[in-house]
């Protein structure tokens, strides 16, 4: 019943490593984790991978299969055409253990930063009374089995690696709106928490995220957007500002993301073009290169931030509405001069030869 | 890096070292809310774990978790509770454990929802409860069908606030609560009879670590990986259960093992994956080939009483279960594996060998999906099977082990010679008894997690010294570690693995007789022999063929306990199936059998149960316990009930 299928599989750890040919026995029904575990009771025992559940529920089998970000367990053979060959290599925006397994622990740091579940403080246990639509929202995003493949599409952090102190990514962005949205969490800061120190105005909503996410979670169209939406009381974020100018919610142009495509530039479609760009706007790769020998280019800039805008997208221009008798300041309401050091865009030219 | 913290063992091998008040071994939901307790109660405490946070097995439960909160029928309480799990456990359950786990599940629940846990709501805001194989009332706390991730992620969650905490009070989120992920504790160390330790490696860099520790929380799950068929992971290979026997400790009631009725039997690769038993709770249906719904068929006398007769009756119990009985389909999982086991010998399996599960048809496709959610998403994604539309294909898996460290019922401390030892989840024993109820694992895993980690904490704080871990100890664990990569004459470790998952699940299986549990006995100490010449290719670094070589020693030595176990026991209750016993036996409800390691070979002890206290007994109908109890038990409540009446007859007079 079983036939012959050409795998190539990353072989290799922190030092390098190569793709490894391997013709291996397929039967019907079988998904990539079958294949990766016969390989290691037959050709390859020492095959480095991670599994637990089988059945895409623990998060463990993340892997990029034909460049795709997903979860082995749940990557049936009968998508490949039989002579097609599988390429299976480990997560790209994570440091490489051996083969298949990577250093995750960049998601586990990110994890303990978010503070926590805050209770209600007049509430004892077993009082607790929350109606089916008001958990739902959270819920969604308690689907969620950190198989953090989110967080391996992003580009801000794929071959970013110097945007990762400052960027939490998608899957902390759910985890604070999911809080934002628990009807009885006693803390009420959740979304500027998000814009201040998780790094949420980097996103720019290539919804990449939500595509690979296997729970199904809508991480954009729910998660981050509400959260960008709301920020947007208190700051100007002029991503969604134009966004729900220009588009309707979830009509954000969508780009996908393969493991080939050409590190930092972000793609900017017509529609976005006009969007912030972690590269510094230069789309050529072999300039940016050059220029990022000089000045780190990567380095995150905080977001130009400006008034509030009303519910209908407006500013408000009215000082009867607004919170003070003056004008607002240019730079946004919550900077404060002088601005730490490492959120200047200069960078001495011998920074980058540390890593 | 420092002296302080490595030391020289012997001349090749450095030991990183950490010094913790109690070490949790295993970060399921039992470790994890036993560390949370312990930090709690001030303990500097170390969670160890296989894989990486938040992944353990707990991970994969999805019916929900049982607590008789009353919330949906308020006629439920904590006797009812009692009296269903003891009933599950064909009263072989330890009582006081039963009784613990059914008065403090509840509390243990909602606490969980000041930890930040949402679970599915009734319409009036409290926590929904859902109909469950075996309880008598809806019962079971759940989110969807993904409780045990909601129950994990929760923990997981509270223990970094706890180290939110700690970074605000002491300027390190590890101060006093630090999690060892992908870590494996391959042995115990003592000193004396005290435990002193626990020494194991970082899967990730094939480095050894050791931890210094006056009390050890074993909190490592169960064994299902001996068996070809199952729903456990890579994880479960009794490593608790081995540890403890090595320790001193003892394993009890080892010859029952659930057999989950409703895996997955097609395709192959994915056979054994769970389906939840809530698809029969929410209405799925058992049929045979014949589209026969056979499970009326199948009703012992002992549940006689409480289900249905006739498809009418059953159906009507979804929306009227009080003026009605249950559906057969939600037996007690035992009963239901039987079944269908005896339908597809029978002949009228479907093509893949197991049966019919069928929601489709009793349900709209709407209702489906918002309430099985994970179950319409696993079988679109693995077997190209809508279940909206089509039955599924379903047949018994190995799922659960119900024996495990036998523990005093109170504060989770093994028994046996060790001290210093506790354990809780499903390596401890006792709790279910032969047959464990669907849901009343989880609130296990919390009521016991929280005893143990509060009890090790109270034995640290009265111990006068700290044990010490002897070099020599270390030396053997190193030497021990590091043989299947040295040696490269021996066998595969996955062949080995195959075999003796060949052995089990053939030979002691779901039906056992006399000679084949004899066969396995024989094979098992060949097996014993190879695993121990066993050699595995490769590096130190992340070598998953290593470390199954590590894992086989324990596989083995826990499927001894149960092979042997299972040909001791000459009756069929719960887990266990004689065919040449095949009925219960009152006399042998009296007894557990007992292992313990005397050299490295297994010893197996009889050792009566405890006796239930009377009031709890009370709560039965004599006819009930007619089914359970000897005579002369019987005679003993009898008397008692008959002394009891004229104690209220001779009060009413006064
Ligand atoms: C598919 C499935 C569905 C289920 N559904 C339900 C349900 O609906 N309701 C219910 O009540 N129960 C259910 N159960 C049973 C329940 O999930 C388990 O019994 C329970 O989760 C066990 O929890 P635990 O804390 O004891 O161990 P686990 O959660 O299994 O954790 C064991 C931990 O120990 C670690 N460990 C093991 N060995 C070592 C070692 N040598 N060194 C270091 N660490 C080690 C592992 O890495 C892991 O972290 C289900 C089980 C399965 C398989
Ligand atoms: S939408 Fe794009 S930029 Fe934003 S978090 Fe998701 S992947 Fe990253
Ligand atoms: S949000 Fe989705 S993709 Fe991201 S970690 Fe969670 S389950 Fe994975
Ligand atoms: S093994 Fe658990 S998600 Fe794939």
């Amino acid at each position: 019943m079983g036939t012959k299928r050409n795998f190539r599989i990353w072989r290799g750890d922190a030092d390098g490593g190569e793709l490894t040919d391997y013709a291996v026995e397929v039967n019907e029904g079988e998904v990539v984790l079958d294949v990766i575990h016969r390989l290691q009771a037959t050709d390859a025992p020492d095959l480095a991978c991670r599994w637990n559940c089988k059945a895409g529920k623990c998060g463990s089998c993340s892997m990029e299969i034909n460049g795709m970000p997903k979860l082995g367990c749940m990557t049936r053979m009968s998508t490949f055409e039989e002579d097609e060959t599988v390429t299976v290599t480990p997560l790209r925006t994570f440091p490489v253990i051996r083969d298949l397994v990577t250093d995750v622990s960049f998601n586990y740091e990110k994890a303990r930063e978010t503070p926590a579940f805050a209770p209600p403080a007049d509430l004892a246990p077993g009082d607790y009374r929350m109606q089916q639509v008001d958990v739902e929202r959270s819920q969604e995003f308690r689907k969620c089995i950190e198989c953090f493949l989110c967080q391996n599409v992003c580009h801000v952090i794929r071959d970013h690696d110097e945007n990762k102190p400052a960027f939490s990514g998608p899957r902390y962005f759910i985890r604070a709106a999911e809080l934002d949205m628990h009807p009885l969490d006693a803390k009420t800061d959740r979304k500027e928490y998000a814009q201040s120190e998780q790094g949420l105005g980097f996103c720019n909503i290539t919804k990449c995220c939500t595509e690979v996410c296997p729970e199904h979670i809508k991480i954009t169209d729910n998660g981050i957007i509400p959260m960008k939406e709301r920020v947007v009381d208190r700051r100007y974020d002029p991503l969604v500002w134009l966004g729900s100018k220009i588009f309707r919610r979830g009509q954000v142009p969508q780009t996908s993301v393969t493991s080939e495509h050409s590190p930092g530039a972000v793609r900017s479609n017509a529609a976005g073009g006009g969007l912030h760009s972690h590269a510094g706007g230069s789309h050529d790769p072999a300039a940016e290169t050059q220029a990022q020998q000089g000045v780190n280019w990567h380095r995150e800039v905080p977001h130009p931030t400006a008034p509030a805008v009303d519910a209908s997208g407006k500013l408000p221009l009215t000082e009867l509405t607004f919170d003070r008798a003056a004008a607002p300041s240019p730079f946004g309401d919550d900077v404060t001069f002088p601005l730490p050091p490492e959120h200047l865009n200069f960078a001495h030219p011998d920074q980058d030869q540390k890593h | 890096m420092t002296n302080d913290s490595h030391r020289d063992t012997s001349a090749t091998t450095r030991i990183e070292r950490h010094h913790y008040d109690v070490v949790v071994i295993g970060a399921g939901g039992a470790g994890l809310r036993a560390a949370i307790e312990a930090r709690l109660a001030g303990k500097k405490t170390a969670i160890i774990s296989k894989s990486l946070f938040g992944k353990a097995h707990t991970v994969m439960a999805e019916g929900g978790a049982a607590a008789a909160m009353g919330n949906v029928n308020s006629r439920d309480s904590w006797q009812v509770h009692f009296r269903d799990t003891m009933r599950g456990g064909k009263f072989l359950n330890n009582f006081r454990m039963a009784e613990l786990h059914a008065k403090e599940s509840p509390q243990r629940i909602w606490e969980l929802e000041t930890y930040g846990a949402l679970f599915d709501r009734t319409k009036d805001g409290k926590i929904s409860q859902r109909n469950f194989g075996g309880h008598e009332y809806p019962r079971l706390a759940h989110v969807g069908d993904r409780t045990g991730l909601e129950l994990i992620r929760t923990l997981q969650q509270k223990i970094v606030s706890l180290q939110q905490e700690d970074k605000r009070d002491h300027g390190s989120y590890d101060a006093r609560i630090k999690v060892f992920a992908e870590t494996t504790i391959t042995e115990l160390l003592l000193d004396g009879d005290r435990v002193a330790g626990a020494f194991g490696y970082y899967r990730e860099s094939g480095e050894f670590v050791l931890f210094e520790a006056p009390a050890v929380v074993l909190a490592t799950g169960g064994v299902g990986r001996s068996y070809k068929v199952t729903s456990n992971s890579w994880e479960y290979t009794g490593d608790g259960h081995a540890l403890a026997l090595r320790a001193g400790a003892n394993l009890i009631n080892m010859e029952f093992l659930q057999f989950h009725p409703t895996g997955m039997v097609w395709p192959v690769s994915v056979k054994g994956i769970l389906v939840t038993e809530s698809v029969r709770g929410d209405g799925g249906i058992l049929k045979n080939s014949e589209g026969k719904r056979f499970m009326f068929d199948y009703v012992p006398d002992v549940f006689r009483k409480q289900y249905a007769e006739t498809p009418e009756e059953a159906d009507r119990w979804y929306t009227d279960p009080d003026n009605n009985r249950r559906p057969p389909e939600l037996l007690p999982r035992d009963e239901v594996a039987r079944a269908i086991n005896s339908e597809v010998k029978a002949g009228r399996g479907t093509p893949a060998g197991g049966v019919y599960l069928d929601i489709a048809s009793r349900l709209p496709a709407e209702e489906i999906r918002r309430r099985l959610p994970s179950m319409h998403h696993q079988f679109k994604g693995l077997a190209d099977v809508d279940i909206t539309k089509e039955p599924m294909e379903v047949g018994p898996t190995c799922h659960y082990v119900m024996g495990g460290i036998e523990v005093d019922p109170d504060s989770g401390a093994a028994y046996g010679s060790v001290r210093g030892l506790f354990a809780a989840g499903e390596v401890s024993g006792g709790m279910h008894g032969s047959n464990r109820l669907g849901g009343n694992s989880l609130s296990d895993l919390l009521v016991f997690g929280k005893r143990a980690g509060g009890h090790a904490a109270g034995y640290v704080d009265q111990l006068a010294a700290r044990p010490r871990v002897e070099v020599a100890a270390v030396e053997t664990a190193v030497e021990t570690a590091l043989a299947p990569l040295q040696r490269d004459t021996g066998e595969n470790p996955y062949t080995l693995q195959q075999d003796l998952q060949a052995v089990m699940g053939d030979l002691v299986g779901i039906i056992r007789r006399e000679a084949e549990l004899a066969d396995a006995l024989v094979r098992l100490a060949e097996l014993r022999e190879r695993v121990a010449k066993v050699s595995a290719a490769g590096g130190r670094r992340y070598n998953p063929g290593w470390h199954l070589a590590l894992d086989l020693r324990n596989m083995l030595v826990v499927s001894e306990c149960t092979a042997k176990a299972a040909l001791e026991r000459r009756e069929s209750r719960g887990g266990h199936t004689r065919e040449d016993y095949p009925t219960m036996d009152p006399q042998w409800r009296r007894l557990n059998l007992v292992c313990s390691l005397e050299g490295d070979t297994v010893r197996l002890d009889r050792k009566p149960l405890p006796k239930m206290r009377t009031e709890l007994l009370g709560l039965f109908d004599r006819a009930e316990l007619a089914k359970y109890l000897t005579d002369e038990e019987l005679a003993e409540f009898d008397a008692l009930a008959a002394a009891d009446a004229a104690d209220a007859a001779g009060k009413e007079t006064h």
